[in-house]
């Protein structure tokens, strides 16, 4: 049995990129919280994931308009749940929960990468 | 990596909201200034925000925050005669600043409010960036 460490490691790898960037457009929504006219964004973990597994569109002209990362294709704009007076859409508790909830599912990802890391450290020394 | 990116992002929130705190304090110390010419007459200041136009061309564009201008607002101070004021001009009227005292503590919440989520924010992404560090120890 041939053990692809490439394989084994690196979907959670792509899980911990998604949740970095992630963290870093909810942090961007909660600094511009009283920036006026500022349009709160998060991205769909579904349609990434999606456009991760899809088979991609070839980009053979220089024209063609192209489908970026997986993580700009899933990106959209929060609804706001009211209007506010500076056409601002941050809802803070809104993104405070999503940022708490993203770095938990950071974590998850951690965890599941040490425990394999561990796992093979263990075999690869066997002791 | 992206977790950078927060501190960044967050950091620009903190040195702008930084700002917000600094014109509140200024609006609250001189909400008394009296004048005797309405031109010269201390007016409300308050920090103009904008979202950063481009920070370091980032694929995502995740973008922090800044304080594009402080600009003087509101409508003219209170004017108020008191011909016995040494400041008083020739009619005998003073000019009040126009600082609304209630309206800044109400800012000053605001800002402070704005100032610790935005270190929270920090907080989360430091520890999670230790945590990526001690990776398979």
């Amino acid at each position: 049995m041939s053990v692809q460490l490439g394989s084994i490691l690196a979907k959670h790898a792509q899980g911990l990129y998604f949740h970095a960037q992630r963290a870093e457009l909810l942090a961007a929504n909660i600094a511009n919280a009283e920036t006026p006219g500022y349009k709160a964004r998060d991205v769909d973990f579904r349609t990434a994931l999606r456009t991760a597994s899809a088979d991609r569109m070839a980009q053979n002209h220089d024209q063609h308009i192209s489908l970026d990362s997986d993580f700009n294709a899933s990106m959209f704009y929060r609804e706001p749940a009211q209007a506010s007076v500076n056409i601002n859409t941050v809802d803070m508790v809104k993104e405070q929960a999503a940022y708490a909830e993203n770095a938990v599912r950071y974590q998850v990802h951690l965890r599941f990468l040490d425990g394999k890391i561990k796992g093979l450290m263990l075999a690869l020394r066997g002791d | 990596m992206s977790l950078e990116g927060v501190m960044r992002i967050s950091g620009s929130a903190l040195a702008a909201h930084t700002t917000w705190l600094d014109t509140v304090a200024s609006n609250l110390a001189n909400s008394e200034v009296v004048s005797g010419n309405a031109g010269d007459v201390y007016r409300s200041r308050q920090p103009i925000f904008a979202t950063v136009a481009k920070p370091f061309a980032d694929p995502q564009d995740a973008r922090g925050v800044v304080v594009q201008s402080v600009a003087e607002m509101g409508p003219p101070g209170r004017k108020e005669y008191a011909p016995n004021h040494t400041l008083a001009d020739g009619d005998g009227y003073i000019y009040h600043s126009n600082v609304n005292t209630v309206e800044e503590m109400a800012n000053m919440i605001a800002a402070s409010r704005a100032y610790q989520n935005s270190v929270e924010a920090m907080n989360t992404a430091k520890q999670l960036l230790v945590q990526t560090l001690s990776l398979g120890r």
